[in-house]
């Protein structure tokens, strides 16, 4: 039988405010442990957290950019367990009434688009961070990270393979970033998502059983466990078995799941509405005064690309995935140079580059005006295309005009007529068998005498310039 | 409302309370009690009433978005009952 796979992901973003949700410590990544705490983070008894204002306006932001309807009168719950992460014993987060609801994404998936629904996004406090010592036997608690503002984002159950949740979780990752709610750090943590798989027989309209797969700290992990779990559940259904409801943990290193609770021990949250804050009330005006300060998103991006530039479909989605890169690109374009130049250089050599050094594509050291100029260089022929590959590498070395680099390096050609005529003169000289031969129609002689006043030229003669000389030159001979 | 003294102690291990097997007797009667107390209110015609979220008639208090001094490391964990000095220390868990 076949099987298809239905997937579906709950995505936690943390929020790029300066203090944390409840309280005014810093929301900061590393920190000595336990230096950006207070009584209110850690749940001391008696304190009373504040909601961070800027904490509801990135999640309207957020739910606005995944076409959301913004939930007017909505409140916070007390989700209850106990994990030495989570010093209160509860989080408070969104049960009913999460402040996002009903929207949608676009995906491109082979060219085509493709529209994922979204459950809901609410926002939630983090949880601290556990360092588990073998040789003490014991496990150390920071609470640095307890109390940073999060938006978890539900998705429907629409995607129908790793590949598609994984253009899924790039898609968010760059509205996240477009929108500039979430840094999306991955390494950092600052983006976490946990997957939802089941199977079910093709042409079936009603769902499998699902499994959840916790502890993903990537994308490529994300997609590794998914294509896991599919053939974990295929493997079991096509033996006859069942499928349990289960919660399992991917094991990075290991490429496997291994189950970490079953739908008996599940956890039992019992949510109740928050006694310490209050009711959150959104008004008409509050929502368009968000709208007016969210950017041209990456899809607005990618069309106007294809419209305003004539870009392809494919540079289009490539350039604007990252809003550094299409920022980058926007400023290149705007200072005059061509756009497919600029696409292709952006997405050719200086992404081969960024990528060999790991570079992010904010910090590429260079400005978009070094590569207008260097584009403009090539295009007025003062330096051919591998010249310019050697100005490049020279720009991420140390970031200048690449008219100078050019005259340090001594790479600009030679397109004085009178200079090429000179060189062409003695090469033919050098090579009368040459002039017989393409006279007799042998087009290859024309390609080596091309080659040897390069030679001589030691690469810096415009080519395009010694052909049309060089023509010229033999038909008068 | 009849309350069984298996959810009694479902609750307890829930809020990790340990009870022996006279406060499991009085707590399922105490419980009984509250409960059924409370259903009185499933008398009322409720139909339309839009569930109360909070009891106080107020709304949207926040806070800016401005940093604060933490408090001291140390004496954060002066209220730990076990450190290495860096962090709080508790029993190894893996879940």
């Amino acid at each position: 039988m076949k099987y298809e796979t239905v997937i579906g992901l709950e995505v936690h973003a943390e929020l790029k405010t300066d203090t944390k949700i409840y309280c005014g410590c810093k929301n900061e990544f590393g920190g000595d442990p336990n230096t950006h705490t207070c009584p209110i983070c850690t749940g001391m008894p008696g304190t009373l957290p504040v909601l961070n204002k800027k904490v509801v306006d990135f999640a309207i932001k957020a739910g606005l950019a995944m076409n959301c309807s913004i939930t007017q009168y909505s409140k916070q719950d007390r989700k209850n367990y106990f994990y030495p992460d989570l010093p209160k014993a509860y989080q408070i987060s969104q049960f009913d009434l999460p402040l996002c609801q009903n929207g949608y994404v676009d995906i491109m998936v082979n060219g085509e688009s493709k529209r994922i629904g979204i459950t809901r996004i609410h926002i939630e406090e983090d949880a601290g961070k556990m360092v588990h010592d073998d040789y003490a036997n014991v496990s150390v608690a920071d609470y640095n990270r307890c109390g940073v503002p999060l938006i978890e984002i539900v998705s429907e159950p629409d995607l129908r393979s790793p590949e598609e949740a994984h253009i899924f979780l790039e898609t968010l990752k760059s509205i996240l970033e477009y929108t500039e709610v979430s840094d999306c750090k991955m390494q950092e943590g600052s983006l976490r998502c946990d997957v939802n798989v089941s199977l079910r027989p093709e042409g079936q309209e009603a769902f499998g059983t699902r499994c959840e797969m916790k502890n993903i700290n990537s994308f490529r992990a994300a997609v590794r466990s998914m294509e896991f779990e599919q053939n974990r559940q295929r493997e079991v259904l096509e033996a006859g078995g069942v499928i349990e409801q289960q919660t399992r943990r991917w094991d990075d290193v290991k490429g496997e799941s291994v189950v970490m609770r079953t739908k008996e021990d599940a956890h039992d949250y019992r949510y109740f509405p928050e006694p310490d804050l209050l009711p959150i009330i959104i008004s008409d005006e509050w929502i368009e005064e968000i709208k007016k300060s969210i950017p041209e998103l990456p899809e607005q991006r990618r069309l106007r690309y294809i419209k305003e530039y004539g870009l392809p479909e494919y540079d289009a989605l490539i350039l604007t995935s990252s809003k550094k890169t299409a920022d980058f690109f926007d400023a290149t374009v705007d200072l005059g140079a061509t756009p497919k130049a600029a696409s292709n250089w952006i997405m050719g050599d200086i992404a081969k580059i960024t990528n060999d050094k790991e570079i992010e594509a904010g910090d590429i050291p260079f400005t978009p005006a070094h590569l207008c100029a260097l584009i403009s260089l090539i295009e007025k022929g003062t330096i051919s295309n591998s010249a310019a590959k050697k100005v490049l590498d020279a720009m991420f070395e140390n970031p200048e005009d690449p008219a100078k680099i050019v005259e340090k390096l001594g790479l600009a050609q030679v397109s004085d007529e009178g200079a090429l005529m000179q060189m062409i003169q003695d090469v033919l000289e050098q090579n009368p068998q040459s002039i017989v031969d393409y006279k007799a129609g042998k087009d290859r002689a024309l390609g080596f005498l091309v080659g040897q006043i390069m030679k001589n030229s030691r690469g810096k003669a415009n080519p395009q310039i010694i052909n049309k000389l060089l023509k010229e030159a033999l038909d008068q001979a | 409302m009849k309350i069984t003294k298996d959810e009694v102690l479902h609750v307890a291990k829930l809020a990790r309370l340990k009870l022996n097997e006279q406060e499991a007797e009085a707590l399922t009667k105490d419980m009984e009690n509250i409960i059924g107390f409370a259903n009185k209110l499933n008398e009322l015609e409720t139909e339309g009433v839009v569930p109360t979220a909070h009891a106080i008639p107020m709304s949207n208090a926040f806070r800016e978005d401005v940093v604060k001094p933490s408090y001291d490391h140390d004496e954060m964990l002066k209220n730990a009952p076990s450190s290495d000095g860096e962090g709080y220390t508790v029993p190894k868990v893996v879940e």
